[in-house]
């Protein structure tokens, strides 16, 4: 099968699962339930385009098929900044109440976050991107324990709304917020469109792709910058849920067989609607709420990542 | 010509590459020899601005390479390291084709797949374009990246050990497909080697390199000679003639 009918098949059962949200069971309710529902939806797809996107890049960059973004911690930078908000300030604060401030703080705290975290590793030649991996878990691991060591001592109720931060969640999807995030994530794709094609070269390795004329080092500054923002705005919108893009990058490396960028973020973006919407609307339908989507996400993707290291365990 | 000028690495107090100074010959096989650790690889990435000098600098014909765009300098100078990782599956013809990335940034137009096939075929991979790199063996994984470096087309190929786990045959068959590039084509190749026996067969020069420094430079004849070798190597070894080649017997000197 050629990878345009390939894109195509996943494009309409994308597309099907969409309408399917949208419409199922509807009893005409096109004024009230349907403009909730396409927010929904939309933000869903941005958020499955993004963690798509992401993760795509940032496996090339760092040349590894297992790691996500979460790994430079700015998930757990997330939940330590709702932890602290909430714990000086409490839950009824207008930083945690009102959403749009709270997207804004939680987007541009984690961008300043990387930016410094970039700057402050870069400023000194070019350093292996494993050094800045390793960076990465320890600023995240610390972020972890400190949330988790302010979640003990957090009163029970304040902490009912730490723990609704926690886990991803599209029930309670701001309309304009869905609109900022759309903004900056189409803006990510104008500027990293002309990257594409060094990206395919740099998977062929660092020492091959600056033997083509990439421009290694500013390529992979960009392409983490452009991560950073990408993870901000969707963990800020709908909370973590950046493992769910382990899935969908190696899916889609698995089904299209292919090197070319476009091909593989294309694919992972599509095969990303299809497992939020169609997930969403089974957990909205058939579980009726009894489990969220991201518990599922996790299962899923806790089995699917065991499988990856067997699989690449072996063929080494 | 390629001007090496002064050219130093250091890890921490380390000194890997000490003030090297060496002149690349155009349309001529310069061979990087020496014993493990004196800096031939280190001195070939730092030539092709995989590494970053600390010192020195590097003129390809009389330009400076710190000036130069990457794009401009991968349509004059390549390299082929030892060791290729690959994150992809790739078919031969695929992996070729990114050596026109310079040229084409990944458009290719009529005249680079021509140039792609031309490759191919002066390394013979005509017939197994389409099989994949995972699937091939060592030999013709390394002339896949040898036709790769051809399609590049630049004037000056750098090689970094290509002769490493590779036969007899494979080996005779690599440097001779140089030779041929150099004969033939025009081109100028650095090569580094360990056998210093395909280094005085093949090589039209020699620059030895002993604990980061240049101790030898000139003519292959001037190299492979007892007293030459005994400076480089610290081992005596003798030097046997046959068929106008000069063989260095060291396996029990």
């Amino acid at each position: 099968m050629r990878n345009s009918t390939k894109m195509i098949i996943l494009s309409v059962i994308a597309i099907g699962f969409c309408g399917l949200y949208l419409f199922h069971d509807l009893n005409g309710s096109f004024d009230y339930a349907l403009p909730r529902r396409a927010i929904k939806v939309i933000a869903m797809v941005l958020t499955g385009v993004a963690i798509a996107y992401s993760t795509v890049i940032f496996q090339t960059i760092t040349h590894n098929r297992i790691l996500t973004p979460s790994i430079m911690g700015l998930d757990s930078l997330y939940l330590l900044l709702q932890t602290v908000v909430i714990f000086f300030l409490g839950s009824g604060h207008f930083t945690i109440v009102n959403r749009h401030v709270n997207f804004i703080l939680s987007v541009s705290t984690m961008i300043v976050f990387a930016l410094i975290l970039y700057q402050l590793l870069f400023k000194r030649g070019s350093r292996p991107i494993y050094f800045l991996l390793l960076v990465g878990i320890i600023i995240g691991t610390f972020f972890q324990s400190i949330s988790t060591f302010l979640q003990v001592l957090i009163d029970p109720n304040e902490f009912l709304r730490v723990q609704d931060k926690m886990f991803a969640s599209f029930n309670n999807v701001s309309g304009e917020l869905v609109w900022w995030a759309l903004g900056i994530v189409i803006l990510t794709f104008v500027v990293g469109w002309k990257y594409f094609n060094d990206l395919d070269v740099l998977s062929l390795g660092r020492d091959t792709a600056i033997n083509l004329g990439v421009s290694y080092d500013r390529v992979v500054k960009m392409m983490l910058v452009i991560s950073a923002v990408l993870i901000s705005v969707s963990t800020a919108l709908v909370g973590p849920i950046t493992f769910f893009g382990l899935i969908v990058a190696n899916l889609s490396y698995q089904f299209f067989n292919s090197y070319r960028h476009i091909v593989l973020i294309a694919g992972a973006s599509v095969m990303s609607v299809i497992a939020l919407v169609g997930g969403q609307w089974v957990v909205e339908r058939i579980f009726t709420f009894s489990t969220t989507l991201s518990v599922i996400i996790n299962f899923v993707g806790g089995v699917y990542f065991i499988y990856l290291l067997l699989k690449e365990s072996r063929s080494s | 010509m390629i001007q090496v000028r002064e050219l130093s690495k250091f890890y921490g107090k380390k000194v890997v590459v000490e003030k090297v100074n060496v002149d690349i010959h155009r349309g001529k096989i310069t061979s990087f020899i020496g014993p493990n650790g004196a800096g031939k690889s280190t001195l070939l990435s730092m030539v092709s601005r995989l590494v970053d000098a600390d010192t020195g600098e590097v003129l390809v014909d009389n330009d400076q390479v710190k000036r130069m765009k990457s794009n401009e300098f991968s349509k004059r100078v390549s390299i082929l390291k030892q060791s290729n990782f690959m994150n992809v599956r790739l078919t031969i013809r695929e992996l070729v084709s990114f050596g026109r990335f310079p040229y084409s940034r990944g458009k290719l137009n009529a005249e680079d797949i021509r140039i792609v096939e031309q490759a191919m075929d002066y390394m013979g991979l005509m017939e197994m374009q389409n099989e994949y790199m995972d699937e091939l063996s060592g030999g013709q994984r390394q002339r896949a990246f040898i036709a790769m470096v051809i399609a590049q087309d630049t004037d000056y190929i750098l090689l970094d050990e290509p002769l490493n786990n590779l036969d007899m045959k494979h080996s005779v068959q690599i440097m001779k497909i140089l030779r041929r590039l150099v004969d033939d084509l025009g081109k100028t190749v650095v090569i580094v080697l360990h056998d210093i026996n395909f280094a005085s067969v093949y090589s039209d020069r020699i620059v030895a390199l002993k604990e980061g420094r240049v101790v030898k430079d000139g003519p292959t004849n001037d190299i492979i000679n007892s007293d030459a070798l005994r400076e480089i190597y610290d081992m005596d070894i003798p030097i046997k003639q046959m068929n106008n080649c000069r063989i260095c017997v060291y396996f029990n000197s």
